[in-house]
């Protein structure tokens, strides 16, 4: 008990201090006007993976980095670019990485490969018990 | 089903267990590299044009030319208080350094650079993450090689120690 607290008093400033003090960008918290662009905004957001806080996207996360990320979807999305082009501009940057979306590629094949085979799988496993039982009775 | 196919059968869920056993041991001995290296390495260094963040230095022009480190850093960051000793080292082995400041204000960069000195060439300020996310960079520290020809070299993600001093000398001096 007595080192957590310890740890704790010690670790509170380093991460006080691990966060920015300038204030949110202009659109990382604030909707568009238009509710189809918003709509469009969200969507992306909810599939762009926050590149500080791994493993979150950024329309859920915190970080200050996630914030200017969603501000960047929505100044993009307000100025008329498609979803799918501001994906493609962080994927050059950050790579597949930053996307919730995976692409068909050498890597990412068995993702879809692997429900039909299971599903042929299942279906002769089920052929075998069904004559098994058609056999029996 | 024969009495071989059944004895067959009873070993699967073992040989399924060490595969996983396997799996999770591997996972843990050799953990998954997390750090998100930029895709622009190789890649021409896009122009910057930056509003000057310090009183002290000019911002980033877009026309910057000649062999340089691009040192993107903050003063709310930890790890960029320690790596000032070696920048300090690196300008005063003649490596021009342009650095960007993530998400600061003026007077909070004039602190950190009269706390921890001033080895910058130009200072650009990047409130909102703009010009980091345009050079894939996922945060601060990190510091880019750029060629003569405005090509990006290579990337250092993570703070410059004492032993990356000489490296990086060679490498600018080398593209110069």
């Amino acid at each position: 008990m007595r080192f957590f607290v310890a740890f704790a008093l010690t670790m509170a400033p380093v991460m006080a201090a691990a966060q920015s003090g300038v204030p949110p960008a202009a659109l990382s918290d604030t909707q568009l006007p238009d509710p189809a662009a918003e709509a469009r905004a969200t969507a992306l957001m909810q599939t762009l993976r926050c590149l500080v806080c791994q493993g979150q996207s950024i329309a859920d996360s915190d970080a200050d980095m996630a914030g200017d990320m969603r501000a960047l979807v929505r100044r993009r999305i307000a100025a008329g670019e498609r979803p799918e082009d501001i994906r493609a501009w962080l994927v050059q940057r950050y790579g597949d990485w930053v996307t919730y979306d995976p692409p068909l590629n050498a890597v990412t094949w068995p993702l879809w490969a692997l429900p039909v085979l299971l599903l042929v799988i299942g279906a002769f496993v089920a052929r075998g018990s069904f004559r098994r039982r058609g056999r029996g009775a | 089903m024969t009495k071989a196919g059944v004895r067959w059968l009873l070993w699967v869920p073992l040989v399924a267990f060490l595969l996983f056993l396997g799996l999770v041991a591997g996972g843990l001995l050799r953990p998954a590299d997390r750090t998100i290296v930029s895709r622009l390495v190789g890649q021409p260094m896009p122009a910057i044009a930056l509003p000057a963040a310090s009183a002290s230095r000019p911002g980033l022009s877009a026309n910057a030319g000649g062999a340089r480190l691009v040192n993107v850093f903050a003063s709310w960051c930890v790890p960029c208080a320690a790596e000032a000793p070696q920048l300090a080292a690196l300008a005063k082995a003649g490596v021009p350094i342009d650095a960007i400041a993530i998400r600061d204000t003026r007077a909070d960069v004039d602190r950190f650079l009269a706390r921890y000195g001033n080895p910058y060439r130009s200072i650009g300020s990047d409130v909102d993450s703009r010009v980091q996310m345009a050079l894939g960079s996922s945060g601060v520290p990190e510091t880019f090689v750029v060629d003569g020809r405005g090509i990006i070299r290579a990337q250092k993600i993570g703070d410059i120690r004492p032993e990356d001093v000489a490296g990086l000398v060679a490498a600018v001096q080398a593209l110069r």
